[in-house]
């Protein structure tokens, strides 16, 4: 199933639309929720969120202006940053976490049921520190590549191509 | 080459990411349409992000699926599916019901009203019958009427008024060979209540002998004043006297209206 099948289905608001939509999103939307907000009620509640707001706007969604996983990212990253700002933390997105992503795997320890089929967590522990953290900040966090460059003291004109061989590094693992 | 260099320049990542400013963004979004092999780069890309943060997601308990689907009220298993279903068909059931009771309703006024169409109809019809009737009545009359006055066989006999009504006058069409004798009463004023025209024919030699031929009835009613009264053979005068409806045996000489002589 492809984003372009899905849309359609999700336009008719078909219930089988929405169970698609969960299996295939689900996952990946809320490894950028639990790497912004560590309180795993708070991020379950801004997976429901989300959810909602993805089923009842999409209507909104328009296909000639970018992917839709792209469209569901921004409102995902939108809705935990106003998670964490209703809570109390500093407004500024730059110190939301020190963590990165990869510290998703420590946490996730105490849960039974997980299972890395391909074992990208392994490869991911052999990525480039740079790698981790540029994937971190510019895709799991939403930096531009001005704060990114600040952040990582990176030139402002290497963030990007840096990014994409990061990338490439991980299409060649998984063969994508 | 062009679209080489900009797939290597890394624009296209960042445009996955949701991190591009909107008039590049636009951009992105123009050039994928044009050229397929920026669009399966794109998609690979897109590919390779959700993989990768996908396995770093923590385990999401199916509880989570059950509460934004009951949030978005989408229903979820077998027998709430048919519950739903036989709701649907109850509606559309019901719908189906008052659709057809209006459409009785609305056929029904249909057929009253062609109905009361059919009845005003019917009595313009029977109206217009009547009138048929009147004037095919009238018509024969006034040919009757016709025929009496241009018969050329007809002996015609003026009867003049007389003491009781000076100006009345009347009109005997007398055929000698036939017999048949019409009076032509329209000179003579609408008898009173009560009472009736009585036609005589005269004798006059030996001696004055009336024999009443018949009364004017229904007066009012012909218009063309022409009556048919019963043959004689051997007339001689004609007189129009005025007598208690249905006639007399004897003429009432007092009320003789007119008489005149063949």
């Amino acid at each position: 199933m492809t984003q372009e099948e899905l849309l359609p289905l999700l336009l008719r608001k078909e219930e089988r639309a929405f169970t698609l939509l969960y299996d295939m999103y689900s996952k990946s939307l809320f490894s950028i929720i639990t790497n912004l907000i560590s309180d795993r009620e708070e991020a379950e509640d801004v997976l429901q969120e989300v959810f909602v707001k993805i089923w009842k706007n999409i209507e909104t969604y328009n296909q000639s202006k970018g992917r839709l996983y792209t469209w569901m990212l921004n409102i995902t990253r939108n809705a935990a940053i106003d998670k964490l700002r209703s809570k109390g933390f500093n407004n500024s997105q730059k110190n939301l976490s020190s963590d990165n992503f990869v510290h998703l795997l420590d946490d996730s320890n105490k849960l039974t049921n997980r299972i890395d089929s391909i074992g990208l967590r392994e490869f991911v522990n052999k990525l480039k520190p740079k790698c981790i953290q540029l994937i971190d900040l510019l895709f799991f966090k939403g930096f531009t590549q001005q704060e990114a460059s600040d952040e990582l003291k990176m030139p402002l004109g290497t963030v990007k191509t840096q990014n994409r061989n990061c990338i490439n590094d991980l299409r060649n693992f998984l063969k994508v | 080459m062009e679209s080489k260099e900009y797939i290597e320049s890394g624009i296209l990542e960042l445009y996955v990411y949701g991190l591009l400013s909107e008039s590049e963004n636009d951009e992105v979004a123009a050039m994928s349409n044009k050229n397929p092999e920026i669009k399966t780069e794109i998609l690979a890309i897109e590919k390779a992000i959700i993989n990768l943060s996908s396995s770093f997601s923590p385990f999401i308990s199916h509880s989570q699926f059950e509460k934004i689907k009951a949030q978005l009220e989408l229903k979820h298993g077998k027998v709430v599916t048919m519950r739903d279903r036989s709701n649907w068909s109850a509606y559309i059931g019901w719908a189906a019901s008052i659709l057809l009771l209006i459409g009785i309703g609305y056929q029904y006024s249909k057929v009253n009203q062609a109905n009361n169409q059919v009845a005003t109809i019917e009595k313009e019809k029977s109206k217009l019958q009547e009138t048929v009737v009147d004037l095919e009545t009238k018509n024969k009359q006034t040919e009757t009427v016709l025929n009496v006055v241009r018969d050329e066989t007809n002996t015609v006999v003026a009867l003049a008024g007389q003491a009781v009504a000076p100006t009345a006058k009347a009109k005997i069409y007398w055929n000698k060979q036939t017999q048949v004798v019409y009076v032509d009463a329209s000179g003579l004023p609408t008898p009173p209540e009560g009472k009736e025209y009585q036609i005589w024919s005269l004798k006059l030699q030996p001696q004055l002998t009336p024999t009443s031929i018949g009364t004017l009835a229904n007066f009012k009613d012909n218009r063309s004043k022409v009556f048919a009264v019963e043959k004689t053979g051997d007339a001689e005068a004609f007189g129009i006297t005025l007598e208690p409806a249905g006639g007399s045996p004897t003429p009432t000489m007092e009320q003789l209206y007119t008489l005149g002589k063949v």
